[in-house]
C-alpha cells in the first residue's frame, strides 16, 4: 500500500450550499415495490439540545434486497426509480425526515441473510469525521439473529431499532443522540 | 455466491478523533462511547451511484453561475482521485463549497462583516474522467473570522465531499492553500494527529494548470480507502479500528 486516505474535516455550519442542490427525502417514486415508510426523528447534542446544523445520508437495498451498484451480485431485480440514495437536513429543532419503501434482506459476512437495515452517515457542524450507524425495524423477527446488531451491547441495540408510532401506520420514529444517556451505537466502516 | 473485498480501515493517527477539545463544537456532539468495528457487507461495499444528476456544466465552473463575473482572483482547482493503491477512481461525484473572496458564506447562518457578492454562490459540483480527473474553476475564498476562541479565523479553504465507489468511501474535508500563515494556528485543520496526513490537505501552486493571462492552478489530489486484499467474510472482528 503506497497511499493513506486522505484526512476527513468537519462540514462545517454551510454544508448547505454544498449539499442541497442533491437533498432527496423521498427515495422511492410510485411504481417502487415495497411498504412504504416515512421515517424521522431528531440529531440530538451531549446536552439534548437539537443540532440545526446536521445531515443525514441514507443508503439502503430495494424491497428484494438488492443494491443498486456494480458490485452487488445477487440475482434479484434492481428497480427503476429507486436508487437507495438519500439525504435530508436537520431543521431548526434537529429534525429530520425521509420517505422510503422497507429495504429486502441482504447477505451478511457468513451468508446469512442480516435483518432489513438501512445505513446511515451523520454530518454536523462539530463532527470532525462522519458517524455511521444503522436503522433496523422494530417487529422483525430476523432482528435477533442480525451479525451487527450482535455485535453491539444488548443494553445499547435499541438505539439502532426504529420505533412505531401509535395511530400512524406507515411511521417510524428514529433519533441520532450524538453523545449521553442513550448515546446512539455508530459503527466503525 | 461471489466473495467481494471490503475496504481498508483507517491507518492510525491518519484521521481527526471525534472529540478535539481544542474545537469546541466537538465537545458536546462527538460520541463518548466506543465504535462498533463493523465487518463489511454488500451494504458497506455498495453506495450511491450518480450520473445524470451532474448534467451541468456550470456547475464545474462557480464564476459562471450568474449573470455577471465574481469579484476576487480567479483560480483553477483540480486534482485526481485515487484509491490507496493509486489506482484511479473514475466517474466518481466530488462536490464543493466555499466562501466567497471577501470570506462571506453566502449562507444565513453566515453573519460575518463582510459582503455577500452577487455573482458568486460557492458551490459546485463534477464527476471524475475516466483517469480519476476532476476539475473547477473557482475564486479564491477569503480567510474569516469565527467564534472557536478569541481571534480565530479560518485559513481560506475550500469544501470537498466525495462518495467513491462504496458507503465505506464516503469522505468529506477541506482543501487549504500552500503559504497560508493561518494554516498552523487552525483547530480543524490540526484535529489530525499525523503532519504528513495534515499537511496532504495544502493544494500545491501548480504551473501546469495555470492558465496564461487567466487563473492561477492549484492541484489537490484526494485518496479514498482502498480495497481489501482479503475477502470481507473473512476479515476478524476489530481489526484496527
Amino acid at each position: 500500500m503506497s497511499l493513506h486516505a486522505t484526512t476527513s474535516q468537519t462540514v462545517g455550519p454551510f454544508f448547505e450550499i454544498g449539499f442541497s442542490w442533491l437533498y432527496r427525502d423521498n427515495l422511492a417514486g410510485p411504481v417502487v415495490s415495497g411498504e412504504r415508510l416515512e421515517i424521522s426523528g431528531r440529531i440530538l447534542d451531549g446536552d439534548g439540545k437539537p443540532v440545526p446544523d446536521g445531515i443525514v445520508e441514507i443508503w439502503q437495498a430495494n424491497s428484494y434486497g438488492k443494491y443498486a451498484h456494480p458490485d452487488d451480485p445477487q440475482e434479484k431485480p434492481v428497480e427503476r426509480g429507486f436508487t437507495g440514495y438519500g439525504r435530508v437536513p436537520t431543521d431548526e429543532e434537529g429534525r429530520f425526515r425521509f420517505a422510503t419503501i422497507k429495504p429486502g434482506r441482504v447477505p451478511g459476512p457468513d451468508g446469512k441473510p442480516q435483518a432489513p437495515h438501512i445505513a446511515v452517515s451523520v454530518f454536523t457542524r462539530g463532527l470532525l469525521r462522519r458517524l455511521t450507524t444503522r436503522i433496523y425495524f422494530p417487529d422483525e423477527h430476523g432482528n435477533t439473529e442480525d451479525f451487527a446488531l450482535k455485535l453491539v451491547d444488548a443494553g445499547r441495540r435499541g438505539t439502532l431499532i426504529a420505533r412505531k408510532i401509535d395511530g400512524r401506520p406507515g411511521m417510524l420514529e428514529w433519533d441520532v443522540i450524538l453523545q449521553g444517556p442513550g448515546e446512539t451505537v455508530f459503527f466503525d466502516v | 455466491m461471489k466473495k467481494i473485498p471490503g475496504y481498508r480501515r483507517v491507518y492510525a493517527g491518519t484521521q481527526p478523533p471525534h472529540l478535539h477539545p481544542p474545537y469546541v463544537s466537538s465537545l458536546k456532539r462527538a460520541p463518548l462511547q466506543a465504535l462498533v468495528p463493523l465487518p463489511h457487507t454488500l451494504s458497506e461495499i455498495t453506495g450511491p451511484v450518480f450520473g445524470t444528476e451532474i448534467g451541468d456544466v456550470k456547475a464545474c465552473d462557480l464564476t459562471r453561475q450568474h449573470p455577471g463575473e465574481p469579484l476576487g482572483e480567479r483560480i483553477v482547482v483540480s486534482g485526481r482521485v485515487l484509491d490507496e493503491d493509486s489506482r484511479p477512481v473514475p466517474h466518481t461525484l466530488v462536490e464543493i463549497w466555499q466562501a466567497n473572496a471577501a470570506g462571506r458564506y453566502l449562507h444565513s447562518r453566515d453573519q460575518h462583516n463582510a459582503p455577500l457578492d452577487p455573482n458568486f454562490t460557492g458551490c459546485g459540483h463534477a464527476r471524475t474522467d475516466a483517469e480519476g480527473r476532476y476539475r473547477f474553476v473557482t475564486i479564491r475564498p477569503g480567510e474569516y473570522p469565527w467564534g472557536n476562541h478569541y481571534n480565530a479565523w479560518r485559513p481560506a479553504h475550500i469544501h470537498f465531499s466525495l462518495f467513491g465507489p462504496a458507503f465505506a468511501t464516503r469522505l468529506v474535508t477541506q482543501m487549504y492553500f500552500p503559504g497560508d500563515p493561518l494554516i498552523p494556528y487552525d483547530t480543524i485543520f490540526n484535529c489530525t494527529d499525523d503532519e504528513n496526513a495534515r499537511n496532504r490537505l495544502i493544494s500545491l501552486f501548480d504551473w501546469d494548470t495555470t492558465v496564461p493571462l487567466q487563473a492561477m492552478g492549484y492541484r489537490f489530489d484526494i485518496v479514498l480507502s482502498g480495497r481489501e486484499s482479503t475477502p470481507m467474510e473473512s476479515r476478524p472482528h476489530g481489526e484496527n479500528s
